[in-house]
């Protein structure tokens, strides 16, 4: 069995899935179901008290089948990111915890110094840290230098569906890595997520793709899909490129 | 007393005098919340013992679908 760990926790799904802009609960569940995925992501709001009973996606999961990782979105400091994970972890529910600290509004691009900070303080704190990041080798090593459980590079703006716009820079943060590496955001189709794993991610993260797409379970399976397909590319090991072709019948026995 | 609740001042009635009882005035005991009084987490056993203050700040929040 494939399997790979964060941190303590074992797990078989390598596609972990975000819960946000789903049209309705309903489709929502489907959503996750087919996906398989066994790791989801939450943030952590304020309760609307005006409405406090409206549905809510998680209040309907069995949370014995998942493993939440709430994330720290929102947060544009290394303190706001600190406060949201304390947070979440006194829910009692996870000890897992998505950091996020945001540099700027228009790209969503990560904060890369507030983003260490907060990764910093939360491994101290004893939080399983789940890191997400510029697509950048150095700083991808200086948070696995600081005992990060997983780095989690984004392939593309948070919600662009670009996909992976630097493959070198994935590929140098692939070879050097001690902890998990998962693909995270910026995922729009099945071949994003296949060639993420192709170059050896551990994991991809995605929500928009999925969420958005004009049937949001059918993307999911064929996330789950692609997922699977560029993990057993990257195990069976694929062939080098050559220039020039390389005849694939015999070039003996050919009747004259 | 007037206490500032996810931001918003709220006049809370008599017999609100700790969290526990807070929660409660909104049918909350059931609900999956985390409580921040001050800058200060609560720990969901000791919602009884924990005063609510004139002024208090409070932060009532819960898990949000989110990516």
């Amino acid at each position: 069995m494939d399997t790979w760990k964060i941190g303590p926790y074992e797990f078989r799904s390598r596609l972990l899935l975000g819960t946000g802009k789903f049209a309705d609960l309903e489709t929502q569940g489907k959503a996750v179901e087919v996906s398989e995925a066994e790791i989801l992501t939450f943030a952590i709001r304020r309760l609307n008290l005006e409405n406090p009973h409206e549905p809510n996606f998680l209040e309907q999961l069995d949370l014995k089948k998942f493993t939440l990782l709430p994330n720290t979105a929102g947060a544009y400091t290394a303190e706001e990111a600190v406060r949201i994970a304390r947070l979440a972890k006194a829910s009692g529910l996870c000890d897992m915890i998505k950091v996020e600290v945001i540099g700027d509004p228009k790209t969503l691009l990560p904060d890369p110094i507030g983003t260490l900070e907060a990764s910093k303080i939360l491994v101290e704190e004893g939080f399983i840290v789940l890191t997400y990041t510029n697509d950048d080798p150095i700083l991808a090593r200086r948070l696995q230098e600081a005992g990060v459980h997983a780095v989690m590079p984004g392939a593309s703006p948070i919600g662009s569906g670009q996909g992976i716009v630097h493959e070198n820079n994935l590929r140098f943060i692939i070879e050097d890595a001690k902890v998990p590496i998962i693909v995270d955001a910026g995922i729009g189709a099945p071949a994003d997520c296949a060639k993420a794993m192709e170059l050896g991610a551990d994991g991809v993260l995605l929500n928009t793709a999925v969420a958005l797409a004009d049937n949001p379970v059918l993307m999911a399976e064929a996330m789950k899909l692609g997922v699977e397909a560029g993990r057993k590319g990257f195990l069976a090991g694929r062939i080098a490129k050559k220039r020039y072709a390389s005849a694939s019948s015999p070039t003996e026995g050919m009747i004259e | 007393m007037v206490v500032v609740l996810n931001g918003k001042k709220v006049e809370l009635a008599d017999d609100v005098q700790n969290v526990r009882a807070l929660l409660a005035s909104y049918q909350l005991q059931e609900k999956i919340v985390v409580v921040e009084q001050n800058g200060v987490i609560i720990d969901r056993t000791h919602y009884e013992e924990s005063p609510i203050m004139d002024g208090d700040r409070i932060e009532i929040v819960h898990f949000v679908g989110g990516g």
